[in-house]
């Protein structure tokens, strides 16, 4: 069983030891609607959570990406700046965007089950 | 129409050439010129006068603008130019001078910029302006290195500006540009900045916040005394985005509601043309607590002389060459000093009174994204309509086969499937009508001809541009077609 936990900036982070995947939602990538351009950092960036990573830019709107976990870039998807319609076709699968070398264990806890990340998106789709 | 450039034209069609000749010998360049100045890759155009005056005003009748057509584009304010600032803007007095001659020679163009300082400073209550930024997100950016520079000779250690969250992208490009933070503050309910938030997060580190009011929902902060009350205890200052300032002209003061700085958008709300880049003006106004910092120089009087001040205390400096867009603040004070203050005020009632009319006439078919009484401009949702199949995208690209040119759409980002409609103080009832009906109309046709508004536009002579496809694969380059050359 894969172990995806989400934030509330609607990314997804697959767990696997201390290297996770990061990507968007596929709520997010609905809302955005096609995905035209994406700025993704370089190898060996660092970043604190929650700060901005990179740029997502759709035909309606440019949006930024923040990094669940503090980290640093370990892995690159550098397919997407040529693909970004695999954000729109498989945001969870091919549509990946990094994988970062999680610093701060503890900070897993902030993050949301998919339980917890539903119930946050019937309140948005009610608002 | 074809669609034919006038590069692919060249290859089809014969040079008309009737010139007599010169009558003196001809010599071609390699003559003269040695073989590294030569080349023979340049494709350059070549047709006959005659072919070439249609090729253009062809194109030119394909050009959509106010002068030709409704142009309700929200936020944007397409309002009319009159022409008597053509005019103006074009006697000789004006276009004849340089900016490099000497004082006295040209006192009448810089009296001109004194009084429009004057004048500007009357409609918002600032102290003074800056006339050189030349455009709206120019003066953002000068208005918040004055602010910036501020903080730092007071030695105040701020990182923080605070945005609503449906603000103009341009405010949080600035203040990142200036080097601060942004806080994202949401809007309640209403389409207000919820108050008690804003009171949970501004701290000592935040150094302004960034506020159009009306906000882009074209509702009015009615709490903004407030707002300006909690910012300031904590040694903020308040900027204020004048994109919207069109319908408080000659009701409410900005210096009134509490702004230390003003940006004014001159194709707004003083009917200049739209810069896209080109000339535009944004000047900035200050209250007395940011005089000092105005860009230089500034256009001061003595013993009845005026004179460029390049004396002012803590200035961030030049922020663009000469004086600003001269020709475009001409045609401001031109609009300014014909509509005077009675005139201005009805600009401001108009601009109210036509969009309030297009709200309630629409109500019923179009869902209003805020129930709150609208200013000058109109926000609707259209997620009933894309239930039935047709986008907010789908009904504006049908409102062009009707010669209207589509409403801002997709913003302000916190309305999905917005339209936002500024109809502007300048339309008669009659084109507000027509509009009525056509947007009625439209919104029959999703369950009558939901296909055509998919195919819409269906006049035009380019169809439904792929939008998803341009900008994953942009082609910006015209590259000649080798066979037909």
């Amino acid at each position: 069983m894969i172990d995806l936990k989400f934030t509330k900036s609607h990314e997804w982070v697959k767990l696997d030891g201390e290297i996770v995947t990061i990507g968007i939602t596929d709520y997010a990538q609905h809302q955005l609607g096609d995905v035209v351009f994406i700025e993704l950092p370089e190898m060996g960036d660092k970043f604190d959570q929650g700060s901005q990573f990179g740029t997502i830019e759709s035909t309606k709107a440019a949006t930024e990406l923040f990094i669940p976990l503090t980290g640093e870039v370990v892995e690159i998807n550098s397919e997407l700046s040529n693909n970004p319609q695999w954000v729109n076709e498989n945001p969870l699968g091919k549509g990946w965007m990094i994988k970062i070398k999680v610093n701060i264990l503890s900070e897993m806890g902030s993050l949301l089950d998919e339980g917890s990340y539903k119930k946050i998106l019937e309140d948005e789709i009610n608002k | 129409m074809d669609r034919k450039t006038i590069f692919d034209k060249t290859a089809d069609l014969r040079r008309s050439d009737y010139f007599s000749s010169p009558g003196v010998p001809l010599i071609s360049p390699g003559d003269v010129l040695s073989p590294q100045f030569l080349r023979d890759d340049l494709f350059l155009p070549s047709l006959g006068e005659l072919d070439v005056v249609r090729h253009y005003s062809n194109l030119a009748k394909l050009n959509f603008s106010v002068d030709t057509n409704f142009y309700p584009l929200g936020s944007c304010t397409m309002k009319y130019n009159p022409k008597i600032n053509e005019s103006m803007s074009s006697l000789e007095g004006f276009t004849s001078i340089h900016p490099y001659q000497r004082e006295d020679m040209t006192q009448g163009a810089l009296e001109l910029l004194y009084d429009l300082e004057q004048k500007l400073c009357e409609i918002t209550g600032m102290k003074r302006f800056t006339l050189q930024p030349s455009s709206g997100a120019q003066g953002e950016l000068a208005g918040m290195l004055m602010i910036r520079k501020f903080h730092e000779l007071m030695g105040n250690k701020k990182n923080k500006v605070i945005i609503p969250d449906s603000a103009h992208g341009t405010n949080p490009a600035t203040a990142s540009m200036c080097g601060y933070d942004t806080l994202v503050i949401d809007s309640n309910s209403q389409g207000l900045i919820d108050i008690e938030k804003l009171r949970s997060m501004v701290d000592d580190k935040v150094a302004a916040i960034m506020l159009t009011n009306p906000n882009t929902l074209g509702l009015f902060e009615e709490n903004i005394l407030e707002i300006s009350n909690i910012i300031h205890n904590k040694g903020g200052l308040l900027y204020y985005d004048g994109a919207n300032l069109n319908p408080l002209l000659g009701i409410v003061k900005p210096a009134s509601m509490g702004f230390d700085v003003v940006h004014l958008n001159f194709h707004k709300t003083f009917s200049t043309p739209h810069g896209c880049g080109g000339p535009g003006a944004g000047v900035v106004g200050v209250g007395d607590i940011l005089k000092d910092f105005l860009p230089v120089p500034l256009v001061n009087k003595k013993n009845d002389k005026f004179y460029l001040d390049y004396e002012i205390k803590n200035s961030i400096g030049k922020v663009r060459t000469f004086y600003g867009n001269f020709n475009v603040l001409v045609k401001a004070y031109t609009y300014i000093l014909r509509l005077g203050r009675d005139g201005l005020l009805r600009v401001a009632q108009n601009s109210v009174l036509n969009s309030r009319y297009l709200k309630e006439k629409l109500k019923k078919y179009y869902e209003l994204a805020y129930i709150k009484d609208c200013m000058h401009e109109v926000v609707f949702t259209c997620e009933k309509q894309k239930e039935r199949g047709a986008s907010a995208l789908d009904i504006s690209k049908r409102l062009i086969d009707f010669n209207i040119h589509p409403p801002t759409m997709y913003f302000p980002l916190i309305v999905k499937e917005a339209l936002m409609i500024e109809p502007t103080e300048t339309e008669s009832k009659e084109t507000l009508d027509n509009f009525i009906q056509i947007m009625i109309e439209i919104n029959k046709e999703i369950d009558v001809s939901l296909e055509k508004l998919k195919n819409s536009p269906l006049t035009t002579i380019l169809k439904r541009v792929d939008e998803v496809n341009v900008a994953r694969n942009p082609k910006v380059r015209w590259i000649k077609d080798k066979k037909s050359i």
